[in-house]
């Protein structure tokens, strides 16, 4: 199925992508087909600088599980670092 | 028919009048041809989009698929075109059938076009399909699990579409409809939902639901390819066309 749900969100970052490192600001997530991930659904991530164009792209296809396992770990260590803001 | 073709980036004119990019394709041999509109998934026009049309011109046809990214995206890979498109909340349905109008006007303006021009569109592109031939002077159109045509999309949906109920009674060709059992989107009850609808408006359909066979069962590089269900449907596709394009 197409899911087409997507969040976006805007961001303020760095990521690297084909061009080398570039400034993100905007993510879009959605559950649904990967471009290039061998399974018929992934959680996707883009990471986006719309400004610089459709190629300042930071791209991730995670199965779910590996998704779940860096999203808890991505809050589980903002949790723990006193350095990191709250929200 | 030798299958000899050839296959190039063209332009065509889309909605509103934008110059847009197109892969299109062609049978060398000389005849008179019938032309086949292939529209593109939620990916893009990748690989396997431009390996369908030139199937289809293999086959005889004139094919073209309309980049329906290229506003968003001009020249961009196709999965970063999708997702540019995707950020910015998808195809409008006005906009993309003023992009197929430009794709159809296309193969009818080839020196050797019969005039009859088809429509074909996988997953998102299969509701895009049944739309277009709701509105566009089409005499074929296939819709390979499209999603939406019935049935309500999500709450929150991201991108600005709704089903194509209201539309249907202006659907203006015959509608083949090729379906996995275990699809969700559409599912088995929506398909049964539309193949009534058709029927209640005099709409000329045919339809058929594949078990052990779920959404985007024609990918050959997805683990979602049945080669059962795909092969069967293939071959109907080519049947229908026959009849409606071809006679």
């Amino acid at each position: 199925m197409c899911t087409y749900l997507t969040k976006h969100l805007e961001m303020d970052g760095s990521g690297k992508g084909a061009a080398g490192w570039i400034r993100v600001t905007a993510a879009s997530v959605y559950f649904d087909h990967p471009a290039h991930a061998p399974a018929d659904h992934t959680l996707n991530v883009d990471l986006l600088n719309p400004d610089l164009g459709p190629t300042a792209r930071v791209a991730l296809e995670l199965e779910p599980r590996s998704a779940r396992q860096l999203a808890e770990a991505i809050l589980e260590l903002l949790s723990a670092d006193p350095a990191a803001p709250a929200a | 028919m030798d299958e000899a073709i050839r296959a190039e980036v063209v332009e065509v004119t889309g909605h509103g009048g934008d110059r847009i990019q197109a892969y299109f394709a062609a049978p060398l041999e000389s005849g008179s041809r019938p032309g086949m509109v292939v529209i593109h998934h939620m990916p893009g026009l990748d690989r396997q989009t431009k390996e369908t049309v030139r199937r289809f011109a293999a086959q005889g046809y004139f094919a073209i698929s309309p980049n329906l990214y290229w506003r968003e995206a001009p020249g961009a890979d196709p999965d970063d075109a999708a997702a540019a498109a995707r950020a910015r909340g998808g195809v409008p349905d006005e906009r993309l059938v003023g992009d197929v109008a430009g794709a159809a006007d296309f193969l009818r303006g080839r020196p050797s076009a019969s005039g009859k021009v088809g429509v074909i569109g996988y997953c998102s592109g299969g509701r895009q399909a049944v739309l277009a031939a709701c509105h566009l002077p089409l005499q074929a159109a296939v819709d390979c699990y499209g999603a939406f045509v019935v049935g309500e999309p999500p709450e929150g949906f991201p991108i600005a579409i709704r089903n194509l109920k209201d539309q249907l009674p202006d659907l203006v060709c015959p509608l083949l409809g090729l379906f996995g059992e275990e699809d969700q989107h559409p599912s088995p009850a929506e398909t049964k939902e539309l193949d009534a609808l058709l029927s209640s408006h005099g709409k000329e359909h045919e339809f058929t639901t594949y078990p052990g066979a779920g959404h985007a069962f024609f990918a050959v590089d997805r683990p979602s390819y049945r080669p059962e269900a795909a092969v069967d449907g293939w071959g109907r596709i080519f049947a229908f066309l026959g009849r409606t394009l071809e006679g």
